[in-house]
């Protein structure tokens, strides 16, 4: 009883310098929300802007920012705010996409390789090694190849290229962790390996493979909107961040807004992402 | 030592040959026919083709064969430095490379040279200077200039070095003036992540008693910073080597599609677009291969450059 009692009071403590977090690194509040609304602008992207990505507007093309239009208007008089809100559900679509591939093939290559050991994992690291000697972007670019263009096929690119880091880092964890006294007191204490794996080894190596997917969600977003830039995304009128950017180039002498705000757009959400993990990082050590 | 070096050569032979058989399957047996998507990127109607014709183009680029038959014809070319024909433009995919590589072999050149430069200065001076304002200001530097996109700090540049000052050219290959844009736009990523490597390992070298003993004999701050702490804190950034190699390599793709450089990174730009298979299999082999041998180099030097090492460590990729 009293062991519980203890616990309790010193649990409230931790949760207490949790919140604390945020008072005192003011940036890592800035980096969740700002997170945070580009997701609510993934799902419901019509709260955020009043006005239609795709109206036309012959006689407003080309307006330099206001209040009206955030990010100005592009050639054809669209309001630009509206179409990069527009833009982020195919975006994040495709990050989420190739997250979970990485973490569900990665996961699972990790965890087979650290936990078996051996043959098995000779075999894995060596097809891990063969994957990372191709640099990422050449070997998304073979598989858009291959798939065709779009979102979707994007997204499987990105993915694949980053399921070598995860596969790394799992296995890393999972070695250490599979050595340490409380695996083998479950061990002794009579339960399966499955059971190990899934209740003991598991929860206490994800850590580092959480932070890995929050910096690799920025690296995946870099990824896909250089893609969809150099040609590869979502076809038209449909507009993916990196279609945005690309547009924007060719009016780069008289309406540098078109390009320039949209990537600062994107390059926020990448910082962000890569706030969170660092402040993660200091945080855990 | 002789049997350390012929097996560490004989293992990169083997990931270079395994990464090009797993680009070959990538492009060759997925669902995509390369004979559809090139008609398809033609915009030719596969049935406006009689059936000869339609024979004729497949036995042309050797599509008609078996899928082994057409690897064993592939590893063999490649084995004597022949990569096929292009499908779009009809010469051998090693002339449209050789016309192209200059321009790419320059600009990564200097962008490697100018990262190894910037990315050391920068973590020197973030570990040197003492007043913290600007050592915070120094030591973040580097997350926020691996955070933005390549293409954004290309456009970004030419926005505000071409049209607002117009000091530079926008686009083009001819001359150093265009090389300067390209090369600050890798540089700013993959210094960022030299530097982020190094300031980390200058921060494990200053704290070891070394340092210390060598500031109690009453060597200088500078003297003891940059004569027995640089050195040994270069040692393991040397091991991202590869990576920031690799990242080089990568970025001339978006660098020379912005910039409008005729370089390998523009080629293979265009030949995804136009599904030209035999020249994205051609231009990955070739990226592997620059990597796989970067990192044979840096296994190799290490134990020549660290006596403590007396075998390798393996190279941890970012």
């Amino acid at each position: 009883m009293t062991a519980v009692l203890a616990l309790a009071v010193e649990k409230k403590p931790a949760r207490r310098a949790r919140a604390g977090v945020f008072l005192r690194k003011p940036g890592f509040l800035i980096a969740w929300l700002y997170v945070a609304f580009i997701v609510a602008v993934a799902f419901r992207p019509g709260l955020f802007t009043g006005q239609d990505p795709y109206a036309t507007n012959p006689a407003a093309s080309m307006r330099a920012p206001s209040a009206e239009h955030l990010f100005g208007t592009d050639v054809y008089g669209r309001d630009l705010w509206s179409r990069v809100l527009h833009g982020s559900p195919l975006t994040i679509k495709a990050t989420l996409i190739a997250l979970v591939i990485a973490l569900v093939a990665g996961l699972g290559l990790g965890v087979v390789s650290g936990f078996f050991g051996g043959f098995t994992d000779s075999l894995l690291m060596r097809v891990i090694d063969v994957l990372l000697a191709i640099p990422g972007l050449l070997l998304a670019l073979s598989i858009v190849t291959a798939l065709g263009y779009g979102t979707i096929p994007v997204a499987v690119a990105v993915g694949v290229g980053i399921v070598p880091g995860f596969a790394r880092t799992t296995r890393a964890e999972v070695l250490r962790v599979k050595t340490l006294p409380y695996v083998e007191a479950a061990r002794a204490g009579g339960a399966s390996w499955g059971r190990v794996l899934l209740r003991h080894i598991l929860p206490n190596s994800w850590g580092p493979v959480a932070v890995l997917a929050v910096l690799d969600a920025g690296v995946a977003i870099i990824a896909i909107a250089s893609l969809s830039f150099l040609g590869f995304g979502a076809a038209p009128p449909a507009a993916e961040w990196g279609t945005l950017i690309a547009d924007g180039r060719n009016y780069l002498v008289t309406a540098w807004w078109l390009s320039l705000l949209p990537g600062l757009f994107v390059a926020l959400l990448v910082l962000s992402l890569n706030h969170i993990a660092k402040t993660f990082q200091e945080l855990n050590r | 030592m002789i049997r350390y070096i012929v097996g560490r050569v004989v293992q990169a032979i083997a990931v270079l040959w395994a990464a090009f058989t797993l680009t070959f399957a990538i492009l060759y047996l997925l669902p995509s026919n390369p004979m559809q998507l090139q008609l398809a990127a033609a915009g030719i109607q596969e049935d406006s083709l009689t059936p000869d014709q339609f024979a004729a183009m497949q036995h042309r680029f050797g599509l008609d064969e078996s899928i082994w038959s057409q690897y064993w014809h592939h590893l063999a070319g490649v084995l004597h430095g022949d990569f096929g024909d292009s499908l779009t433009q009809q010469v051998p995919v090693t002339e449209l490379i050789g016309q192209r590589i200059g321009p790419t072999l320059l600009l990564s050149v200097t962008a490697a040279v100018v990262t190894l430069i910037a990315g050391s200065a920068l973590a020197f001076l973030a570990t040197f200077v003492r007043w913290n304002p600007l050592r915070v200001v120094l030591t973040r530097l580097p997350a926020l200039g691996a955070s933005f996109p390549q293409f954004f700090i290309a456009l970004f540049l030419i926005q505000f070095l071409s049209f607002q000052l117009g000091w530079l050219p926008a686009t083009g290959t001819e001359g150093v003036p265009s090389l300067i844009m390209p090369v600050l736009t890798i540089a700013v990523v993959t210094s960022s992540v030299l530097a982020q490597v190094l300031i980390k390992s200058f921060d494990q070298t200053l704290s070891q008693p070394y340092v210390v003993t060598a500031r109690a004999k009453g060597l200088s701050r500078s003297a003891v910073h940059l004569r027995h702490a640089f050195r040994n804190a270069a040692l393991p950034a040397m091991t991202i080597l590869g990576v920031i190699v690799g990242l080089t390599v990568t970025s001339s793709i978006v660098v020379e599609t912005v910039f409008t450089r005729e370089g390998v990174g523009k080629l293979a730009q265009e030949a995804v677009l136009a599904q030209d298979v035999p020249v994205v299999l051609a231009v990955v082999t070739l990226a592997a291969a620059v990597f796989v041998t970067v990192n044979l180099i840096v296994d190799l030097l290490y134990p020549l450059l660290d006596p403590r090492i007396s075998h390798t460590p393996e190279v941890v990729p970012v």
